[in-house]
């Protein structure tokens, strides 16, 4: 299983508590993770990628294993301790605004 | 039980505020989406227990909520607003070309009719409907496409549809406006449009005679009486009687015509509410003093409301969609302000109290009366 950890605002619109578990076929990316996730979850299409463009929104952020993914490649493959569930895959907002 | 709920949008949540009828007593529920900019609630007239709310935030985008309970539960519906085909430019605040860009929803008005069908004005100007309880959006692009949307320009706050109001006697006629393009009416049930701007007349514009580029920040109308209306230009408070074919200006003796909401009570076509703001580059009231104006005369003619009102040190503002009014008797008149309080009068203005003092900025009030 896939770990996702959701900002605050984002758990509260999707109705969840905690981590998110995910099972994703095929190959673990940012766009297969994103994509089971908004399956799982249709409320939050749109509040992580751009509806039209299925870009990063950009006061969003990837993070994983102390990395920041965010400028990588969606269909890049996640570390190896994302596939296997050891890390999580975290979505955050951006330090922004004050 | 009667009484009224008011729906209040704040820059940090939505808070639900009821009353029963004497309005003497309040009840706030909320925050609710503690932390999300919340533009505006409507409820639905047909049902009023079917609320819409826009959820926005810089980070995550634009929510739609839907509330089937008068604001107790909510739950989210549908958010994606595609603009029909290629949307082209307008013009950026410099004057170049500026693509058009979904930003976030102004407005929400529901049908006069049908709890399902909602309307929203959103950033970059656009008008979209939902049939089918906003579970999802089609734009009605007429409006954008009837040929001046190039020359349309963003105010301060962004190029906005801001303002959607319904004909009750006439399905097919609509109003709406645009920061700063103007206001614009519909006779076909929304496939045309035609700019109804002429008599405006704005010093930021070369032409005194443009047909878009006004910065009309409010329109309202009384249901008796719909083609009579009201607007509070960025300059200039104005009247049509001829469904906005023409307007004249009704500023009459107002301290200053700047502001951003106008509202008309629910028993006189004739009596109308306005907050005079002291200019464009000070977004505060005149002298420091918080001060509604009523006209029992359709205009022309202004009172200064004051009494429970802060008359010394008072330097907040009142937006475009923060002032509302009941259908109770007497006539209930509400408004928000940016430094959180909530005003309200069950006496037609008369008098006012802090029904709400210490909210985030106040970005909108509606007010619903229960029957």
């Amino acid at each position: 299983m896939i770990r996702v950890v959701l900002p605050a605002h984002l758990r509260t619109i999707a109705g969840v508590v905690g981590e998110v578990r995910l099972s994703v076929e095929g190959a673990v990316t940012q766009r297969s993770v994103l994509d089971a996730l908004e399956e799982a979850y249709p409320a939050l299409r749109g509040t992580i990628r751009d509806h039209a463009t299925q870009l990063r929104r950009p006061f969003v952020r990837f993070f994983a294993c102390e990395e920041d993914l965010s400028h990588e490649s969606p269909d890049a493959v996640l570390p190896d301790a994302v596939t296997s569930g050891a890390e999580p895959f975290v979505v955050l907002g951006a330090m922004a605004g004050g | 039980m009667s009484g009224a709920r008011v729906l209040v949008g704040t820059r940090k949540g939505a808070f639900v505020l009821t009353s029963d009828a004497k309005r003497d007593r309040w009840k706030i529920e909320g925050p609710h989406f503690g932390g999300w900019e919340m533009f505006h609630l409507k409820g639905s007239p047909v049902d009023p227990d079917r609320i819409y709310a826009s959820q926005s935030t810089g980070w995550f985008g634009q929510l739609i909520q839907r509330s089937d309970d008068g604001g107790k539960t909510w739950n989210p519906v549908g958010n994606q607003f595609s603009y029909e085909g290629d949307p082209g430019t307008h013009q950026w605040y410099d004057g170049t070309p500026h693509p058009w860009e979904f930003a976030r929803v102004w407005h929400l008005e529901p049908s006069l009719t049908d709890p399902d069908t909602v309307y929203a004005g959103v950033e970059d100007a656009a008008l979209f409907r939902s049939v089918d309880g906003g579970q999802s959006w089609q734009e009605l692009a007429g409006l954008r496409g009837h040929g001046s949307g190039p020359a349309w320009q963003p105010g301060a706050g962004g190029m906005c549809l801001h303002t959607i109001v319904h004909d009750p006697t006439d399905a097919a006629r609509m109003f709406v406006a645009i920061s700063a393009a103007g206001a614009f009416r519909t006779d076909d049930g929304a496939k045309t449009w035609k700019p109804i701007n002429h008599g405006l007349h704005s010093a930021q514009l070369p032409d005194p005679d443009a047909e878009v580029g006004h910065c009309v920040h409010r329109i309202a109308l009384h249901p008796s009486r719909p083609g009579t209306l009201y607007m509070q230009k960025h300059w200039d408070v104005m009247r049509s009687d001829d469904g906005g074919d023409s307007w004249h200006e009704i500023s009459g003796d107002l301290p200053t015509d700047f502001g951003f909401p106008i509202d008309v009570h629910a028993h006189d076509p004739e009596t109308v509410y306005v907050i005079p703001i002291k200019s464009d580059s000070e977004h505060y009231p005149p002298d420091g003093k918080l001060r509604v104006y009523r006209s029992r005369t359709g205009g022309g003619e202004w009172e200064p409301l004051t009494k429970g009102l802060p008359q010394r040190h008072c330097y907040t503002n009142v937006l475009r969609d923060a002032m509302s009014v009941d259908g109770l008797d007497p006539c209930g008149v509400y408004f928000g302000t940016t430094a959180g309080q909530v005003y309200a009068s069950s006496d037609e203005g008369d008098t006012w109290t802090a029904i709400a003092k210490h909210l985030p900025p106040v970005l909108s009030v509606e007010v619903q009366t229960l029957s």
